[in-house]
């Protein structure tokens, strides 16, 4: 018998891990991918060289590329979902210890004030049932604990924290900031969560190998498992690790209160039982979900903590597009180590004043360019550019040699990432013709673009454009059309899928309290992205972080009094 | 010595003396040796993925007449300079003979391609293509390798397209290979101190540092002291 069982392995289950395990709980982590550890020599991609890879580093076998230390990606065999009519939703998923927080961007943003009260501030969506106050103790203790380098900046809904100094710009940011600054758009020392700076004894200082994504082997960046779950296994926390355990169902008893949950071991294809006091999910916003409306009982009928019938409903991710551009003045440049952090130096946030746009909440802008390493890809079209000179393309001999390198480094690339709104039109749920490899029934997903977020894409590309212009250069693709939503991204292919069982006061229209509890069941508890009422026009991952250890406070807090 | 020299021979000061697995705060702090070592014999792959790449490996695609041919071809559109060899002696024939099995998309047009370029050897030259002398194959590389700038690549004739194939398949192999990337000048992925830019490369390009804004940057001298902060968020170490 557990004290907690806790369902993945990822930003929200690593931190719940980490704080109940620290309070002395005894913890079961299940986990439907392997034991991942970066700085594991057969698992280690950090450092290699693109030739260590047959494939030189391609992403038709890894999505993001061979080196990228993701164990799955948008399609993975055995694991299908569907699309309900003409949504195209793209769901990207990691089964490993650490899921996806093993390669993610890590820009660790806090949301703002406004952020958890938008409806109050635009008439849009709807309020959180709590305020930045609540959150911003739990923001402090992440940055501290974790490490994050930024600067204070007392701008506008893009709160201060506790920051490690940034890394200085590379030269295309440099470019970027002049261009941006310009047109008066701001650009500030990005938010991310690399230790520039010692934070403690156990954990490595960033080496500027610029390759976050492989997750680094001296856990100098933050991923679950090297930041949370190894520390808190090393305090001589009681944790049984399941993994390749695939959770199927939460199991509850005649009173519907749960009791434990069922998984299949992936090893043996065989279903077991866990039995514990408390159940966190925390296997990602939709595959809680999933699990929630697959554990359908005689006291549940309609699935677990669904007599709202809400969960699954107010899907939401962070809107994207993004555009690439030349710059002649970057042409020629000499070499040097410009690795830095696996990542941008600076972005942009949210400047602009929604009341006067016709969309009604704002975006950011994340930078890329640089001279990184080459991998599969570069050198194709090595002096396409020529276009832009009036001169021939094409060819071969030693000349291209000095096409590569005239133009290496010459590139820059902007993406915006936005807020959409959440609708309750726009959801995931089971679809009853299609089961997995485990026998547990599928997802199905519906979802459609408002007005709202393809306005926004056009601003965004508007953006680029002036940007670009200010800065000297030419875009590398023609502007987006209407009929392309502006380049507007699929849903979910911004990787910041929210909202599934969202938090609120109300049990009818929401799935959780405030503190991340079933409204139906009070030993059930949603610490990943699912209980999030709006997506912000930043990233999730920091906000996820910190609300999953406020409700691990509660959890501890509510079994102290015997509450649950 | 300024910042960015005491750094270096800090580095390399402690690469000699095998510090870098001590807890010594001020290196930087690559990978355990040991791990790196280790690592050595592995790319990261899971057990599937090994499984995958043996597979591919056990097979051969293009006969020996194609692979004679493909290094003749590679080493015509990236021949050896006075620093470096060719793209053949780089390896990149092996590479692309895994890339067509890896993505099979590829391998009819390529083995196409090739025929195409004995045919047109053949009929001009009355020789194989890898036969024919370097002026005859340059003739017929000519005719196919320049696209026309302002039609997209699939409204290219076949031959063409091929070609443009090769070149690219040619150049990313060279420059994802160790001669190519020495080649390039390319000086990441190793560890080092991300001081930011060189002052002269800053100068040769026009922009500079924003005084305010280096303000607030990590002072590299200070990376190994732990960080505390005031209650406001203020760095205090
Ligand atoms: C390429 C990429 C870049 C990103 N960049 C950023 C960024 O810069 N900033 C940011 O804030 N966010 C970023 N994200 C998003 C970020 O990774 C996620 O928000 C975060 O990891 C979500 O945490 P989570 O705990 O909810 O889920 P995950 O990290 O996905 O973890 C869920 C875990 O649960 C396991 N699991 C799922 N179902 C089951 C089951 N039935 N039984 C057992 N285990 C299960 C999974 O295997 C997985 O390990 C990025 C994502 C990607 C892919
Ligand atoms: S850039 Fe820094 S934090 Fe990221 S993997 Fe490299 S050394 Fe680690």
């Amino acid at each position: 018998m557990y004290d907690v069982i806790i369902v993945g392995s990822g930003a929200g289950g690593g931190m719940a891990t980490k704080v109940l395990a620290d309070a002395g709980l005894k913890i079961a982590v299940v986990e439907a991918g392997p034991y991942f550890d970066p700085a594991a020599p057969e698992q280690r991609t950090q450092l290699k060289w693109p030739y260590e890879s047959p494939r030189r580093g391609a992403s038709n076998r890894r999505p993001f590329g061979d080196f990228d230390s993701a164990y799955g990606g948008w399609d993975i065999e055995g694991e299908p979902y569907t699309q309900k009519d003409d949504t195209r939703f793209d769901w990207f998923r990691s089964r490993m210890l650490g899921g996806r927080t093993n390669h993610w961007g890590r820009i660790s943003l806090r949301f703002g004030e406004r952020d958890f009260k938008h409806k109050s501030y635009d008439g849009h969506g709807d309020d959180w049932p709590i305020g930045y106050e609540d959150v911003k103790p739990y923001y402090d203790k992440v940055d501290k604990l974790i490490g994050v380098f930024g600067s204070k900046e007392n701008f506008e809904n893009e709160p201060n924290g506790f920051f490690l100094p940034p890394p200085k710009p590379r030269l295309h940011e440099l470019f970027y900031i002049k261009g941006a600054r310009k047109s008066n758009i701001p650009v500030i020392p990005s938010r991310m969560s690399m230790l520039t700076k010692k934070i403690n004894d156990d954990r490595g200082i960033c080496f500027y190998c610029g390759q976050c994504s492989r997750a680094c082997s001296v856990y100098a960046d933050f991923s679950s498992g090297t930041c949370l779950i190894f520390p808190a296994q090393k305090n001589g926390g009681q944790i049984d690790l399941f993994t390749n355990a695939m959770v199927r169902e939460v199991t509850t008893n005649t009173e519907g209160k749960a009791t434990g949950v069922s998984y299949i071991n992936k090893e043996d294809r065989k279903e077991y039982k866990l039995k514990g006091r408390v159940v966190v999910l925390a296997a990602s916003a939709c595959s809680s979900a999933r699990i929630l409306l697959n554990s359908k009982s005689e006291q549940h009928p309609n699935g677990l903590g669904n007599s709202s019938d809400h969960v699954g409903k107010y899907l939401h991710d962070s809107t994207g597009a993004s555009r690439s551009a030349f710059i002649p003045e970057l042409m020629n440049r000499d070499t040097y180590n410009e690795d830095g952090v696996g990542g941008m130096h600076v972005y942009t946030p949210w400047w602009g004043d929604n009341k006067k746009l016709n969309f009604p909440r704002g975006y950011h802008i994340e930078v890329w360019g640089g001279l990184g390493m080459p991998s599969y890809g570069f050198g194709f079209n090595p002096n396409d550019l020529n276009r832009f000179f009036n001169q021939k393309v094409g060819g071969y001999g030693n000349s291209l040699r000095s096409d590569i390198k005239k133009y290496y480094g010459s590139t820059i690339g902007m993406a915006g990432r936005g807020e959409s709104i959440a609708m309750k039109d726009n959801y995931c749920e089971i679809d009853p013709t299609t089961v997995d490899a485990f026998g547990i029934p599928v997802l199905r997903f519906n979802y459609k673009w408002s007005e709202y977020e393809v306005n926004q894409a056009k601003h965004m590309n508007d953006t680029f454009e002036e940007i670009v212009h200010n800065m000297g250069g030419t875009l590398l693709q023609n502007a987006p059309s209407k009929e392309s939503n502006y380049g507007l991204e699929n849903p979910g292919r911004i990787i910041h899928e929210v909202g599934t069982t969202r938090m609120g006061n109300d049990p009818a229209t929401s799935v959780v309290n405030k503190f991340q509890q079933l409204h139906d069941v009070d030993n059930v508890f949603i610490v990943d992205a699912g209980p999030f009422v709006s997506q912000a026009d930043k990233n999730p991952t920091w906000t996820i972080l910190a609300l999953s250890w406020r409700a691990s406070d509660y959890i501890i807090e509510q079994l102290k009094q015997q509450n649950i | 010595m300024d910042r960015r020299d005491s750094l270096k021979s800090m580095f390399l000061g402690s690469l000699g003396t095998g510090l870098m697995l001590s807890g010594c705060t001020t290196d930087i702090a690559p990978p355990d040796p040991q791990i790196a070592k280790a690592a050595d014999n592995y790319f990261g792959r899971t057990p599937e993925e090994l499984k995958l790449i043996e597979e591919l490996n056990e097979d051969q695609f293009f006969n020996t007449h194609e692979m004679e041919t493909l290094e003749t071809l590679c080493a015509l559109i990236l021949p050896a300079n006075e620093n470096y060899g060719s793209a053949t002696d780089a390896g990149v024939p092996a590479f692309i003979e895994f890339i067509v099995k890896d993505m099979p998309y590829y391998q009819t047009p390529i083995r196409g391609g090739l025929m195409w370029l004995d045919h047109t050897a053949n009929t001009k030259f009355n020789a194989e293509f890898k036969e024919t002398p370097e002026g005859n194959q340059k003739i017929i590389l000519d005719s196919i390798a320049y696209p026309n700038r302002d039609k997209p690549g699939w409204e290219q004739p076949l031959e063409i397209q091929f070609f443009t194939t090769m070149r690219n398949l040619t150049m990313t192999g060279y420059y994802t290979s160790k001669m190519g990337l020495e080649d390039l000048g390319y000086k990441g992925n190793q560890p080092n101190i991300w001081d930011g830019v060189p002052e002269e490369v800053l100068q040769k390009h026009g922009v500079s540092y924003d005084p305010e804004w280096i303000k607030k940057c990590i002072n590299q001298d200070e990376r190994g002291v732990i960080a505390e902060w005031d209650e406001d968020g203020n760095l205090l170490t």
